[in-house]
């Protein structure tokens, strides 16, 4: 009945009505083009969720091709549910990251919620077992009630899902920062272990075999959600809150187990996650993959609600149902292991040799398209970019100078900085030890995983400094990846590969398309340097509220590999008497800094440059330290400076610092890249000299509870209690939150 | 010794808590066993592990109290047989009501996870036998309802029984007399909210879980078997 | 078929720290009026309408819906108006 209120072809055609769901006038023609007619309204509905930049990248593939995708190493690169890297004996690691930014900023809780169940399926698709989550978030100052109920929603939301699934949340990071009030990101980052022989892929191969439906049914819940994911917010956002989604942890926990064993039977032919524009992305994108076309009967899709239209059940986006392509005569096995898991299934359909996408429903073919004008004739656009003149500007000021005069002051207030302050608050309310493998647990460089049976683990970590790219991309575009090399470096591990997520303003605004270039060649051009090629990602674009964009946020989610367990490195203070090394020298460029933020309450002129070849280097070298046993603890210096890394060493310990150094504001609190603070036992300390040349003494640890910076010639830089220091830096969070103003 | 892990729709630590019982006691077998499972009567000593069984929907271990293998698992404990449950399985065990009391939401409304330090209050249970009274062990704590509540006699008659077998050192979550563990009146039921599952590497953090299952396989080997 | 609404409280006496925080926020947006709060659940149930509903309905309550050693609960049954 509801099939009768729908438009005709004609009607869509006449009052543009393709326009109000996303679909531009000259990609309407070019549908009309392709399909040799007007399409109808289930039709159009299609090309609108895949053609939407979130499904097709049509704003960002020209600039997604610039980066290196493979490598002996890379099993799989992007195109599938998550890239997969070999780490060795049979085994391969499975990631990707995935943002949830619009339907997070309108329904918090959910929209982190369904954040990380996405990105959980995108992995255990490929027949891996999640071992981990990760988050990179990004906030507003925690200054207003709505500000602190979003940062406290999403926070719980990725608590409520991960945690009941039963996958640590074992790392991530967390900025603030007003270009973030109106348009807030949630990035989730899953990875996954699998034996190499046991990898799936998306593919619906094999004419005549059965398109299968697990999972729970089918609402209208989250209708035109990828569309949404690809427009800008406004004051209208809230009232679009019926596309956000909601989540079931317990069926996907039920979801994940069945799909794991499914995926371990030879009835599988190929499965994937109906994620972002449900299961038309998923029956299109296998069929595409497979030069096959599908054939759905849309009267057999389990359905929660009464009533729903081709159009509904098409885009809804639902959330814990997979798509599987079985082999015809199996569907035994696949049904008897979904029944064991308590789990509904459905045979929707069969594999075509017609490449295309027909749809029936009430006996009525309600949709008939080829596959290949869904998915690979989505435009692709060469789009205007232009330096924005702010940049210039800011390349041409004089240096910036820090007025910090009290540099006792200037650390605390550093480290009272949100962006700075621990951030236990967020990770105690994360189980991140479930399933017994989190060796290094949030709060270090990064988190590192045991691989159960080897002697090997895992080290992961995200990173993005937005600031910096915001002015400078490129530079910042390099930095972004280095940092995130660096910080697996110091755990011990050798970066192997990552995945980003790219968060920018509206791409269809030249100068930042311009900024979309910059970053992203920058970013490539450390990815080749260090060898670690973009195995997978997500682009969210559009991130602007009434017309004002985000800072150009990508970050970065890295993989890094521990040969041996006892390579594992972390960043506290081991005892005292070890010798304090510091490797790379400070310079005042204060660009993108956190010290000017506090200074300044804005970011301006020129950012930290990043020599890559010389941070390539040193990772190597450093890395060959800790493999030689010559490093007992290692932290990379980054926002805040000198300061801030040797405060965060001597946090949670029983130890203080005794240091000497210039006396120079730089040295304290500059972000010089390519920096390390690093403790050596006595012993050692020889050897590490003669292993790192570049590496200055600059003091010891000490048994006292002291934090001293002084002058070469003794004069007092700061001194502070590490107990003051702790104070400061882990209530700073928690007492925003309590603040009712 | 034959050990049962029973794993519920929603489990979660079901996996952890096998590694625990057959990476480190000297258990014959240890066994996943499916909540659609008729009896547990072949094995000697019963896990209940952690997770959000049935989501926790409703309340925590409220439906899971009803899943069909705890007829069995009750009728098991009744009979004196050895049960254990961590965290949900603890709350599975006061819904099936073999161990006294409620939980509640943590004081501060949120999930905790964290390394606490957990008091040995007694040391003379078949669960923590190779514990000694009044130490203190670092074991994990992972839960979103843990506050545990019971009426004051309620507490009075688990204190005068010494069946409270861990406490937390600090008020972690709110709980009644911050009881992190108890027994039943019989002392083969243990419920606690700790994951001594979790702690039982130093590599991970700390190994003070070990002696808990091994207090357990101890307890079953002095009084099965006959030493020659 | 009848609606039955179950509405489940913590009993008096036991500690509700979510009424407790709904308080506060409350206090805090100026409805200083509002002395106490208690947060509950409640759940609507469709059952076929038969003799001896209400004890059905409490056995239900009294084995799952409610825990009764934290909780109370009541209930009403809503019959469709007849026309």
């Amino acid at each position: 009945m509801s099939l009768q209120l729908e438009p005709t072809a004609e009607e869509i055609h006449a009052e543009r009505l393709y326009a109000d769901i996303g679909v531009k006038d000259h990609e309407y023609e070019r549908i009309v083009q392709l399909m040799g007619r007007k399409p109808n309204y289930t039709e159009i509905g299609l090309f609108s969720v895949l053609w939407s930049e979130h499904c097709s990248y049509k704003h960002s593939k020209p600039l997604l091709k610039q980066f290196p995708s493979t490598a002996p190493h890379v099993l799989q690169g992007p195109g599938e549910g998550a890239g997969v890297v070999d780490i060795g004996d049979g085994q391969a690691v499975v990631f990707k990251v995935e943002s949830h930014n619009h339907p997070s900023a309108v329904e918090p809780y959910q929209g982190a919620a369904t954040g990380v169940g996405g990105i959980l399926r995108d992995v255990f698709s490929m027949g891996a077992r999640p071992i981990a989550l990760l988050n990179s978030l990004r906030f507003g100052p925690l200054t207003t009630p709505r500000m602190r109920y979003l940062f406290e929603e999403v926070v719980a939301g990725i608590s409520g899902y991960g945690n009941c699934v039963g996958v640590p949340t074992v790392g991530g990071e967390i900025q603030f920062d007003d270009t973030y009030d109106g348009n807030p990101l949630v990035n989730a980052m899953c990875i996954g272990l699998i034996d190499q022989n046991d990898l799936q892929k998306g593919i619906a191969a094999g004419v005549g075999n059965t398109v299968m439906y697990v999972g729970a049914a089918t609402g209208r819940d989250g209708i035109h959600g990828a569309t949404f994911a690809s427009e800008e917010l406004n004051e209208d956002s809230a009232d679009k809150r019926p596309s956000v989604q909601v989540g079931d942890p317990f069926t996907e926990k039920r979801v994940l187990e069945a799909c794991l064993e499914v995926a371990k039977s030879d009835a599988l032919v190929g499965i994937q996650d109906m994620g972002a524009a449900g299961l038309t992305s998923s029956a299109a994108e296998m069929a595409s993959k497979a030069g096959t076309g599908i054939a759905m009967n849309l009267d057999l899709v389990p359905q929660r609600e009464t009533g729903m239209t081709p159009y509904e059940m098409m885009l809804s986006e639902s959330q814990e149902r997979m798509l599987l392509v079985v082999e015809k005569g199996k569907e035994t096995e696949i049904e008897v292991i979904c029944e064991k898991w308590d789990l509904e299934t459905a045979a929707i359909g069969t594999v075509k040799e017609d490449m295309r996408l027909t749809l029936t429903f009430h006996g009525d073919v309600v949709a008939d398209v080829p596959v290949t004008a869904l998915t690979d004739e989505a435009p692709v656009y060469d789009v205007p970019s232009e330096e924005p003149a702010d940049f210039r500007e800011h390349q041409q000021r004089p240096v910036w100078q820090p007025q910090s005069s009290d540099y006792n002051e200037t650390l605390l207030q550093l480290l009272s900085q949100p962006t700075i302050a621990n951030k236990e608050w967020v990770y105690d309310q994360y189980d991140h030890m479930v399933q017994t493998n989190t060796v290094v647990m949030p709060g270090s460089d990064a988190a590192v995983l045991r691989i159960r049976g080897t002697e090997k683990a895992l080290a992961t970590s995200m990173d993005g400094n937005s600031r910096y790219i915001a002015l400078d991309p490129k530079e910042g575009g390099k930095i972004a990846i280095a940092e995130a090399a660096r910080n697996i470096i110091c755990s011990g591990a050798q970066p192997l590969a990552l995945t980003d997520c790219l968060n920018y303003g509206s791409p269809e605004e030249p100068s930042i398309y311009w900024q979309m270039e910059q970053s992203t060649a920058g970013m490539s051009e450390a990815c080749r340097t260090f060898d670690t090629p973009v195995v997978s990602g997500n682009v969210s674009l559009y991130n602007e509220t009434n017309g004002e964009a985000i800072y150009p946020t990508p970050v970065v989610g890295m993989v890094g590999l521990v040969e041996q367990l006892d390579h594992v490195t972390t960043q506290p203070f081991k005892q005292a008497g070890d010798v304090i090394y510091i490797i790379g020298e400070a310079e005042p460029a204060w660009g993108g800094s956190e010290l000017q933020l506090v200074e300044d309450g804005k970011i301006s002129g020129q950012v930290p440059t990043m020599d890559l070849e010389l941070e390539q280097a040193r990772q190597q070298q450093v890395l060959a330290a800790i493999r030689a046993g010559l490093v007992q603890s290692a932290h990379d210096i980054a926002e805040g400076g000198l300061a801030v890394a040797l405060a965060e060493c001597v946090m949670g310990t029983e130890l203080g610092a005794d240091v000497s150094m210039k006396d120079d504001v730089a040295e304290l609190f500059a972000e010089t890249q390519s920096r390390y603070v690093i403790s050596v036992a006595v012993e050692d300390a020889e050897a590490f000299e003669q292993a790192i040349p570049a590496a200055r003494c600059y003091g010891t640890v000490t048994d006292e509870k002291v934090l001293r910076m002084k002058t070469t010639e003794g004069q007092k830089l700061i001194e502070q209690p590490t107990d003051e220091l702790h104070h400061v830096w882990k209530g700073a969070i928690p007492c925003f939150l309590k603040s009712k103003a | 010794m034959k050990a049962a892990v029973i794993v519920f729709p929603g489990s979660n630590c079901d996996t952890d808590m096998s590694y625990a019982l057959s990476d480190f006691t000297d258990a014959e077998t240890v066994d996943l066993v499916p909540y659609t499972a008729e009896s547990v009567a072949e094995y000697d000593a019963i896990f209940l592990p952690g997770g959000f069984s049935y989501g926790d929907y409703l309340r925590s271990g409220a439906i899971a109290r009803f899943a069909p293998v705890m007829q069995s698992v009750i009728a098991e404990a009744e009979q004196g047989k050895t049960v254990l449950g961590i965290c949900n399985g603890f709350q599975i065990l006061l819904e099936a009501g073999l161990l006294p009391g409620a939980m509640k939401r943590n004081k501060d409304l949120k999930y905790i996870c964290r390394t606490v330090d957990v008091k040995v209050e007694n040391a003379d249970t078949r669960f923590s036998g190779e514990y000694e009274k009044g130490e203190t062990l670092r074991i994990p704590i992972a839960h979103g309802e843990g506050n545990y509540e019971c009426d004051g006699q309620t507490y009075e008659t688990l204190k005068k029984n010494n069946r409270i077998v861990f406490t937390y050192e600090a008020d972690v979550n709110g709980s009644t007399g911050q009881i992190a563990g108890i027994t039943n009146e019989a002392g083969n039921v243990l419920g606690m909210m700790p994951h001594p599952e979790r702690a039982m590497e130093t590599l991970l953090g700390s190994e003070d879980g070990r002696r808990l299952f091994t207090s357990v396989y101890r307890h079953w080997r002095d009084t099965h078997v006959v030493t020659t | 078929m009848v609606n039955v609404h179950v509405y489940i409280t913590l009993k008096e006496g036991v500690l509700d720290p979510q009424g407790h925080a709904v308080q506060n926020s409350l206090t805090a947006l100026g409805y200083e009026e509002v002395e106490k709060v208690n947060v509950g659940k409640w759940l609507r149930l469709e059952v076929a309408d038969g003799n001896n509903l209400d004890s059905r309905v409490e056995n239900m309550c009294e084995q799952l819906l409610a825990n009764p050693v934290i909780e109370n609960y009541t209930y009403h049954v809503e019959r469709e108006a007849k026309v």
